[in-house]
């Protein structure tokens, strides 16, 4: 039984692996595919065919766009990511520092967000019909119909501008104690939590109603075991499945997806960054930042399977 | 409190005064101030609002934190690569320049002591002496002679490579002393050597994360795209200069973002601030706007190639240069009069005037160039600032006498590369420069690199080298004045209006001038400004 498991986590990883590899020659084309190089864009309004010619031989951007690739593509299994074409800086003294804040962002949000979400999932679906219901489900899809942006902005004018209790701004490099984590991290995390939880608050009711309804509950029922030991031993094993879907994927956006928080709170982490490097065609940190969603992506839904398969007998 | 009053900005004083100046009667006042909600019995404090006077003596010390507009994974600290403001400034703190551009836009000596010249084609710079760079090591010829040549080698991918082109020979004459041959006389050479771009580096330098300069402050972090902080230089060769400790740069890129964090005390300084969010710093107490107009400007390109004379001559007419500033800048801009020399330059043309807002006279070129009827494409891009909104006010204009103008709106990304310069009908953006003459051959020589609407007259490139080769100033103000009226009349270029650039400050920060370089005191704000305790 467990070299079954085994094998299919092998064959997973393989899998994985060859996603990357897609995944990465796809962004390297779509990358070529928009107009302009990083000679024409660091120089801007200042290229002249002279000066772009002289910067794209210096910075080996003449080269066949295969070499290229091929060239980052080894320095990338060995480790090396090659650097920077706009700044001629490693890539990975650019990436390491706002991926840990990336991750730091992304941690704490799940610390807060997960727990919140299931809690309030699973008590909707226990008490499916009454008014705590509702309100649980109007906030939902309220907190879904309203842009991260609308809800970081207002919390900016509130908190930072009129009642200046917290910065408008995230000041990374000046977190010295744990009042000035809270103070910086308040703000950005509770927008990401209304973003992230929603989705799982409703997906994990759905599942959890779902198993509510089968036989072998109403039969546990019968055989009179407690309301929340049918919720929590029967129902929720069972809709751990979908569940912990839903949670890798609302997981996955806080790697690369929170470009508009990284935005209005002048977050430095990794979203923005990659966006600036498609900005500057700077394609070996665009791939690298590809790479990195695609694998933190991957790894979640890859757990998440898993989790599904050992929480099924069935599967397993 | 009769001194309160909410809803009245500086901005809605400087506009009194204006009409005071202007011989306004004090009824049209009242009417002023009561379409700006100001009650009758507040007058009085509106009249009487003094302006805190800039003048003080300097404080010692403090951490100031600015944000700058931009931050990229392409920000350097290699002067030649220089290329937005964020970089300017940091390169301002770290470095200095052979000259520099003051308040009155009059070039000054900053690191050599004088500038001679016989025939303004071969210049001797004197270095000024007991300069040393943040190391210790003294500066030489031999620094001087490194950063200049740099430019001339197309893999440093120098941003002002063509302006270095002309020095043919750069070499040490002794170790306090470099000799700069041109290919041609220029008497702008001061000028040149005060572009951002010229800061001079260490001999030998190729790793510029170190910032290695003469100037007033050390580094000691910079990471690209992120922040950078420079400490006090305290072997600095200006006397009293640096007031501040250390000094903080980083960008907030969202307007509304910097705005918030200006007001919310976390940072002193915001630069660029958008003018829908002008009235929320003047009204608040602690916090002011410093707005300089020196030059940068939005226009409009009408390729002479690609478009008939009458048509350019109607275009002229139908844009309606007050509504412009009203509306698309919001105020914050000085009316254009189609050439680029704007009030802040010295050679500025005062007896030039505006092309006047006439829709009959422009239904009259139309109707003759045949366009009347046709739909006329126009690239716009929020890539050139405020261009959309420009193209909607001209478009609507050009609507009501029948002229049909199809604005398309296309992506930022790319736009510089893609339409810029090529489209028949576009927007462009330039940025102030300190001399007509970078001006005229940058933008209006026959062989100019950005002929934005490829304008081409052997008369006006003689004229323009004349003027350059020569060292006798009202000479040069006659033909550049000259220049001007050639290129307004003739160029498919149209300049509604020079844009007001106007930087966010906390009331704590002293010190800030006006500089025609740009905002920021020309990016060189570091040095100068101090914090009141």
């Amino acid at each position: 039984m467990n070299a079954d498991i085994a094998s299919m986590i092998g064959k997973r990883l393989g899998l994985s692996a060859l996603t990357l590899l897609i995944v990465s020659f796809a962004v390297f084309v779509a990358t070529n595919l928009l107009p302009g190089d990083t000679a024409t864009i660091l120089l801007g309004q200042a290229a002249t065919p002279e000066a772009v010619a002289g910067l794209r031989q210096a910075m080996h951007l003449d080269d066949p766009a295969v070499f290229r690739f091929l060239r980052w593509l080894a320095g990338a299994v060995t480790g090396d990511f090659g650097t920077s074409y706009a700044n001629n800086m490693p890539i990975a003294t650019l990436i390491a520092g706002r991926f840990v804040n990336t991750m730091e962002l992304a941690g704490l949000t799940a610390v807060i967000a997960v727990p919140l979400a299931l809690t309030l999932g699973i008590t909707a679906a226990v008490l499916r019909g009454t008014l705590y219901d509702r309100i649980v489900a109007v906030l939902t899809i309220g907190v879904i119909s309203v842009p991260e942006f609308v809800v970081a902005s207002t919390a900016v004018l509130l908190f930072a501008v009129y009642l200046k209790w917290l910065p408008a701004i995230s000041f990374v490099n000046e977190v010295h104690s744990l009042t000035d984590l809270l103070r910086m991290y308040a703000m950005p995390v509770v927008t990401l939590t209304f973003v992230v939880s929603a989705q799982i608050i409703r997906m994990t009711r759905a599942a959890v109603i779902e198993t509510l309804s089968m036989p072998y509950v109403e039969m546990a029922l019968l055989k009179g075991a407690s309301r929340s030991r049918i919720v929590l031993r029967h129902a929720l094993p069972n809709s751990l499945g979908p569940i912990v879907n839903a949670l890798a994927l609302s997981l996955s956006y806080l790697i690369g997806g929170v470009i508009i928080i990284e935005t209005i709170f002048n977050y430095p982490g990794i979203a923005k960054l990659m966006v600036d490097a498609v900005a500057t065609r700077d394609l070996p940190l665009i791939q690298t930042c590809a790479l990195i969603f695609c694998l933190g992506y991957l790894i979640l839904i890859t757990i998440a399977d898993i989790i599904a398969i050992l929480s099924n007998p069935r599967l397993r | 409190m009769i001194d309160k009053i909410t809803n009245w900005t500086k901005s809605d004083d400087a506009r009194v005064e204006d009409a005071i100046r202007r011989g306004a009667s004090r009824r049209e006042l009242l009417k002023m101030m009561l379409a700006g909600g100001v009650a009758l019995s507040a007058g009085g404090a509106v009249f009487g609002r003094a302006e805190r006077a800039l003048a003080a003596t300097p404080v010692s010390g403090g951490h100031l934190k600015a944000a700058g507009i931009s931050a990229s994974n392409a920000d350097t600290l290699d002067p030649a690569k220089a290329s937005l403001g964020t970089d300017y400034v940091r390169c301002c703190s770290l470095y200095n320049r052979l000259t520099f551009i003051d308040v009155t836009g009059v070039p000054q000596m900053e690191l050599a002591e004088k500038l001679d010249t016989k025939d303004a084609k071969t210049w001797t710079v004197t270095l000024r002496k007991g300069v040393t760079f943040h190391d210790g090591k003294a500066l030489t010829s031999a620094d001087v002679v490194y950063s200049l040549k740099r430019h001339l080698d197309p893999a440093v991918g120098s941003k002002v490579a063509k302006i270095a082109a002309q020095m043919t020979e750069i070499k040490a004459v002794d170790a306090n002393m470099v000799e700069i041959g041109l290919k041609a006389a220029n008497a702008d050479l001061p000028f040149i050597l005060a572009l951002h771009h010229f800061m001079i580096v260490q001999d030998g330098t190729t790793d510029f994360s170190k910032g290695m300069g003469t100037g007033a402050f050390v580094l000691e972090t910079f990471e690209p795209g992120v922040r950078s902080i420079v400490k006090k230089n305290t072997n600095y060769w200006k006397p009293g200069f640096p007031h501040l400790d250390s000094f903080e740069f980083f960008a907030i890129t969202d307007p509304n973002a910097r705005v918030n964090a200006l007001l919310a005390g976390d940072v002193h300084f915001a630069s660029a601030v958008n003018p829908r969010s002008a009235k929320m710093i003047e009204a608040q107490p602690g916090f002011e706007l410093v707005k300089s107009t020196v030059g940068a400007y939005t226009n409009l390109n009408i390729r002479l190639d690609m478009n008939k004379p009458d048509f350019i001559m109607g275009m002229k007419h139908i844009v309606d240069r007050e509504q412009i500033i009203m509306a698309a800048l919001r105020g914050f801009g000085e009316v254009g009069n189609d050439q680029p020399i704007s009030k802040a330059n010295v050679y500025h043309n005062a007896d030039l005037k505006p092309k006047a807002f006439d829709p009959d006279k422009a239904k009259h070129h139309f109707q003759k160039a045949g366009v009347l009827g046709q739909s006329i494409p126009v690239i716009a891009s929020d890539a050139a600032d405020f261009s959309v909104d420009m193209a909607m006010i001209i478009q609507a204009s050009a609507a009501e006498i029948g002229m049909k103008l199809d604005i398309q709106r296309v992506p930022s990304d790319g736009y510089w590369d893609k339409y810029w310069l090529k489209a028949p009908i576009h927007f462009g953006n330039i940025n102030p420069r300190s001399t007509p003459d970078i001006y005229f051959s940058l933008l209006y020589a026959s062989d100019a690199p950005w002929n934005e609407s490829q304008y081409k007259s052997p008369k006006f490139d003689a004229m323009m080298l004349e003027a350059r080769g020569s060292l006798d100033d009202a000479k040069r103000h006659a033909i550049y004045n000259e220049l001007q009226t050639m290129i307004s009349d003739e160029a498919g270029t149209i300049i509604p209006a020079y844009t007001t650039n106007a930087d966010g400050i906390s009331s704590k920060v002293k010190g800030l001038q006006v500089n025609p370089l740009g905002g920021m005191m020309g990016y060189a704000m570091a040095e100068y400004l101090w914090l009141e305790a």
